[in-house]
């Protein structure tokens, strides 16, 4: 074990990146904007500058830790170069704190506060390149945007897609797509990890809180929600419940204080997707079908097919993600009653996905609007609810059961475990033991292992992020690798890190995932095909199960 | 043609010495870009034309066997003094002509070349004496020591033949063959060389960093010829002079380090540097001393150019690394350094053009020869790029050490027109000035960095009493806010702050918080910025600000330009005693602010007037002044 002194305080490290984390390690908060843990470091916004013994001044992120280093991070100097670096970043800002989404959780509001910013002594030149809302799913205004460059190295570096980019340099830098397209004709993918990152205003998930209103308070049509899994542990962390205390019943009681008419558990359809995928896999198998198979629930995953990888749809399967086949079973439930369906997830791909053509049976639409986990706590807070406080209320009838398989959906890996629960069918504590040991948990960035269930051996990978999914792509179309089943989810460790989630550490992000399993948990059914309302479910789609549960996307039939 | 072996290249040096050796009427053109922009090519071509228009035999490369009786006409690397260019050298003469253009030439071919003439009016006459033999007795050339530039108006700029028959590759002989790669490592650390670019890292250090490191896939030697600073023009000199030289400096790195990739990252705007040194890479290729089994010691080197597209901060290390990589041009955060991590993340030695030219004569003659030049802690020499209000500007090479007094009143001849000398400009925009007091400062690393200020690449920009320091500030603002890259905030949001206050200064909008606040901003770009660009991009400013404080208070305070340059501080006044009355200027102000009558001194009322210079332009005898 290594020691550095810092500000006087004895840190121990062992393997550290920088300093900057040797001191986030041991308590001390070196202010930064342009750093994360996530991405490779690049020593651009200078507000991490720290001091040696020799005076010598130098950025945190960049520096290399040594054993027996002295540094201070509170200096005289060292406090007017912060000042004079927030200074500088306010003068070519949009400062219109109290009417900006990010008000509350913007770093750079955070910084002036922290460090007592009273004036900005240079006029003020902030950006007039126009807001681009051309996206359902992400906003981008560069007004705000400090050209920390993260959302660059986030859509590059973890996402492989590179959909946004600098331009141009020097004052003239800005944050554009290529070519200056509108972010709707590019390669983005919705992911929302780009926002996720963005330290200040310039990239937010779009915000949508006005539509809902309107349709709670409309008085000739009821509302109707479903929560996705990873909702549950997306929004106690903002009223200071840990993330890994699931909270559904208490998101239930707000919703309905909110004057929401039905409040739904999207759990219940990814049993339901479970049904219908593991019968569609093993056709494949039976079949000889080109394989692997690939996962469909996730949107920015199928907008990444769409965009890069269009020869390997035929492989993804047909059924309709968790959200879509809630919006069909609601709109048959429903039928003829005027009703808003509306779905809280944890993602901004899926405001897009709602808006897909494909999205519509029967000549209605299934989801009508999405809102995020952000767009929740924004309504609890709007409405001043004590959230800590609430009761929990179970969902509603006949939608309320589900079992822990589909509540994993809300992790990477928990599609695929909640598959192999069911097709193992037994959920005696030592088969969940070793499911739970086969290789499919744990949140690295590609998992590959083999689970056997009778005579059977199946080769499973799963990837979180839409770089590893590349990785693996390339493996499989290489012949390098081969699968029977592959998992993607496009957000870095899966829908509890998705783009319409609180932005979180990596440790947060590991409380969320221990969250969705004590919820797993807490079921008293742990494996889909047991839900008791599944029998229900098919009477009610009357034969037409795989019309309405099922989307055949354009590039399905090449 | 390749050369496969020492014993080949001996030989074949023997014989392109003899042939060189044996052209004994010779017309060398400056073909240096400041010469070439004046017009010597269509000298050059003009030459060769008359020539044969006269029936006279005439060789323009080397040929394959010694030719007595031939003209050979050849173009050469700078000859030094730009400011007389296009020039020419007459051999067997050693006889200069200056300012030549094409239509001299049938005129020199007639009297010179066919019998011995001088032609006198396109002879060098300074104050009334003669200089025939420029680079002999001109008082430009004392003082220098041109070593590093020893080929440059003597040979052909685009022959490896002449290279090889004056000299050139024998130290890759003695680095291939008698010496092993640790031997060159000290030899180089014991010559003292310090990068030429501007920091003046010693070069040995850098290379032993390299060699110790092991070759995982593969190192790389990298030459920084970008040459950024504005009104540097010393590598681009040496690259199309006598660009072998510094590909054997080069190859000779390669195999102390133990490299056999490298490249040349050359900026764009010096197309004919790149063509010089494409030329020469093809040349040196084609006889083996490039590529594989160079000479048969089984060693390969080879180079590529890699062109750089308009951006200043790609001189620097880093940036220059990834530019080469494709990647946008910004610098990396340090550590890790280039020797540990550069292009492509491998080990990488950075030198400057002239650092790796320098190279050969170090090894051929030894690091004793080496150190008996220059100082102590800066051996050898340096070339300058002598400019602004200086009667011979051009580039001079002279030892480490030589004052500024020399080289501004000696070798420059002094400042122009007899103007009075106020400070001259050294390092480009990461450097400051220095002024009267600094006149005996000897130029070397330690020294100038210690009257804080530094060598930079070499470029030297004199200054009169004429010149604002204000503007020039400003003017070296403006230059690092366009060529930001615009990574970190320091710069890219602070050093234009700075510039548009210098503007409202210049426009006479000034404030004396200006003044502090430029400083308080300065403070933080030097200290907080991520590279050496911004680190260094406050130095004009501050380094005028502490010698000329007076000039802007003025500036500020009085809203007076001292110098008479700031337009918007300026006012236009007739000085009554000189005024003759012709109503010239009264008649051509386009806003009607001069009042006077026939032969009574005119007047300009200060409020009305725009200050075009309409009057003063056309005033037949000089009357109008700017104060």
């Amino acid at each position: 074990m290594k020691h550095m002194i810092i500000d006087g305080v004895s840190c121990e490290f062992e393997k550290a990146r920088n300093v900057l984390e040797v001191a986030q390690a041991n308590g001390i908060d070196i202010p930064n904007l342009c750093y994360c843990e996530n991405l490779s470091i690049y020593g651009g916004c200078r507000m991490c500058v720290v001091e040696d013994e020799r005076g010598a001044v130098e950025a945190a992120c960049t520096m290399r830790p040594k054993d027996g280093l002295v540094i201070k991070t509170n200096t005289a100097r060292l406090r007017k170069h912060r000042r004079m670096i927030l200074e500088l970043l306010l003068a070519s800002h949009r400062v219109e704190c109290t009417t900006c989404d990010q008000s509350g959780s913007c770093k750079l509001q955070e910084y002036a506060n922290r460090y007592g910013i009273h004036q900005v002594r240079f006029p003020n030149d902030y950006s007039k390149i126009p807001k681009d809302e051309t996206s359902p799913s992400i906003v981008r205004d560069p007004s705000k945007c400090i050209l920390c460059g993260k959302c660059v190295r986030m859509c590059a570096e973890v996402q492989n897609i590179s959909a946004i980019d600098i331009c141009h340099r020097g004052k003239d830098s800005y944050i554009s797509c290529g070519f200056g397209l509108n972010m709707i004709d590019t390669s983005c993918v919705g992911c929302g990890q780009c926002a996720a990152v963005c330290p200040t205003g310039a990239l937010t998930v779009k915000n949508e809180v006005g539509k809902m209103w309107d349709m709670i308070y409309d008085p000739g049509k009821k509302v109707a929600v479903q929560i996705a899994p990873a909702v549950r542990v997306g929004v106690g962390e903002e009223f200071g419940i840990p993330a890994s205390t699931p909270v559904i019943g208490k998101i239930v009681t707000a919703l309905k204080m909110m004057g929401v008419d039905y409040v739904f558990d999207t759990s219940l359809t990814a049993d339901l997707t479970i049904m219908e995928e593991s019968a569609e896999f093993f056709e494949k198998l039976k079949n000889g079908d080109k394989l692997p198979m690939f996962t469909s629930c996730c949107p920015g995953w199928i907008k990444h097919i769409e965009k890069t990888y269009p020869q390997i749809m035929p492989q993804v399967s047909t059924c309709g993600s968790p959200m879509e086949m809630f919006g069909a079973l609601i709109r048959q439930q429903y039928k003829g009653e005027p009703l808003y369906s509306v779905a809280a997830m944890p993602c901004s791909a899926k405001k897009m996905e709602a808006a897909r053509p494909e999205l519509e049976k029967d000549g209605e639409r299934l989801i009508d609007l999405v809102i995020t986990s952000q767009e929740i706590v924004r309504m609890i807070r709007e409405v001043g609810i004590d959230f800590a406080k609430l009761p929990d209320t179970a969902p509603d009838e006949p939608f309320a059961p589900y079992t822990g398989g589909g509540v994993i959906f809300g992790v990477t890996g928990g599609v695929t475990e909640a598959v192999i629960r069911k097709v193992l069918g037994d959920t005696s504590d030592a088969t969940m033991a070793s499911v739970a040991e086969c290789g499919v948990r744990g949140l690295d960035g590609i998992k590959a292992f083999e689970v056997t269930a009778g005579d059977t051996t199946l080769r499973i990978a799963v990837a979180n992020g839409l770089g590893n999914a590349d990785k693996l792509i390339e493996k499989v179309e290489s012949g390098e690798e081969a699968f029977d089943f592959i998992e993607v989810m496009a957000c870095p460790d899966g829908c509890i890190g998705g783009g319409g989630q609180p932005p979180a550490c990596n440790a947060r992000k590991e409380e969320r995932y221990q969250g969705i399993f004590e919820a797993d948990k807490e079921c008293a059914l742990r494996s889909s095909e047991q839900n008791p309302a599944l029998d229900g479910i098919y009477k009610l789609l009357n034969g037409r199960a795989h019309e309405l549960l099922h989307i055949h996307y354009p590039d399905h039939n090449r | 043609m390749r050369f496969n072996n020492v014993n080949d290249f001996k030989t074949a040096q023997k014989q392109f010495s003899a042939i060189l050796g044996a052209e004994k009427n010779k017309v060398l053109v400056c073909s240096g870009t400041g010469c070439m922009a004046a017009g010597s090519k269509a000298v050059y071509e003009r030459f060769i034309e008359v020539l044969k228009e006269e029936g006279l035999p005439v060789s323009v490369a080397m040929e394959k066997e010694p030719h007595e009786g031939y003209f050979n006409v050849k173009k050469c690397g700078c000859i030094g003094c730009c400011e007389l260019g296009p020039l020419v050298r007459i051999d067997p003469y050693d006889l200069f002509y200056a300012h030549v253009t094409a239509d001299d030439v049938p005129e020199i071919v007639e009297k010179t070349l066919k019998n011995g003439e001088v032609v006198d009016r396109l002879v060098v006459d300074e104050d009334g004496v003669s200089y025939p033999h420029l680079t002999t007795d001109f008082p430009f050339y004392k003082g220098q020591v041109r070593n590093l530039m020893e080929h440059c108006g003597n040979i052909s700029a685009e022959s490896i033949e002449e290279y090889i028959a004056a000299g050139g590759y024998n130290a890759l002989c003695k680095a291939l063959f008698e010496m092993t790669p640790e031997a060159i490592v000290e030899e180089v650390s014991a010559s003292g060389l310090r990068g030429r670019g501007g920091a003046g890292f010693p070069a040995g250090k850098k290379w032993s960093q390299v060699a110790a490191l092991p070759a995982d896939p593969v190192k790389y030697v990298v030459c920084n010829a970008d040459e950024g600073d504005p009104g540097a023009f010393m590598d681009c000199s040496v690259m199309e002079g006598d660009p072998h030289r510094m590909i054997e400096g080069m190859i000779i790195c390669a195999l102390a380090v133990g490299s056999e990739v490298g490249y040349i990252y050359v900026r764009a705007e010096y197309p004919q540097a790149v063509a010089r040194l494409s030329l020469a890479i093809e040349q040196a290729r084609a006889y083996g001393l490039l590529g594989e089994n160079i000479l048969g010691s089984g060693k390969n080197f080879d180079l590529s150019l890699s062109k750089g597209a308009g951006a200043f901060v790609c001189g620097e290390g880093s940036a220059l690394a990834n530019s080469i990589e494709g990647k946008r041009g910004t610098p990396r955060p340090k550590p890790p350094r280039l020797v540990d991590k550069g292009v492509f993340d491998r080990p990488t030695v950075l030198n400057n053009v002239e650092t790796f030219a320098n190279v050969p004569m170090i090894i051929e003659k030894g690091a004793a020869w080496y150190t008996s030049v220059g100082t102590e802690g800066s051996p050898g020499t340096k070339t300058f790029s002598l400019t602004g209000n200086i009667k011979h500007t051009g580039l001079i090479e002279v030892p480490m050490g030589t004052t500024l007094r020399t080289i501004i009143y000696d070798i420059g001849g002094g400042l122009k027109e007899d103007r009075v000398f106020k400070a001259v400009q050294i390092g480009g925009p990461s450097g400051g000035c220095l002024t009267e007091q600094h006149l005996d400062l000897p130029l070397d690393f330690d020294s100038v960095k210690q009257a804080g200020a530094i060598i930079g690449s070499g470029g030297l920009v004199v200054m009169g009493t004429d010149t604002c320091m204000v503007e020039i500030a400003r003017f070296f603002m403006n230059f690092t806010k366009k060529e930001s890259c615009g990574k970190c905030t320091t710069c890219r949001e602070g050093v234009p702050r700075i510039q548009a206050i210098l503007e409202r200064i210049t426009m006479g909008q000034g404030k004396m918080e200006d003044l502090d606040m430029m400083k308080e901003l300065a403070d933080t770009i030097k200290t907080c910025s991520l590279c050496g660009l911004g680190k260094t991009a406050p130095n004009p400013v501050l380094s005028t600000m502490r010698y000329f404080k007076d000039e802007y208070i003025a500036h500020v305070q009085d809203k007076r330009c001292p110098a008479g340059v700031c337009k918007d501080l300026c006012i236009f006044r007739i000085d009554q005693s000189k005024c003759i009355g012709c109503t010239k200027c009264a008649r051509n102000c386009p806003v009607d602010a001069i009042s006077g009558s026939l032969k009574q001194p005119h007047h300009i009322d200060v409020d009305k007037c725009i200050k075009c210079g309409t009057c003063k332009a056309g005033c037949p005898v000089h009357a109008i002044e700017e104060v």
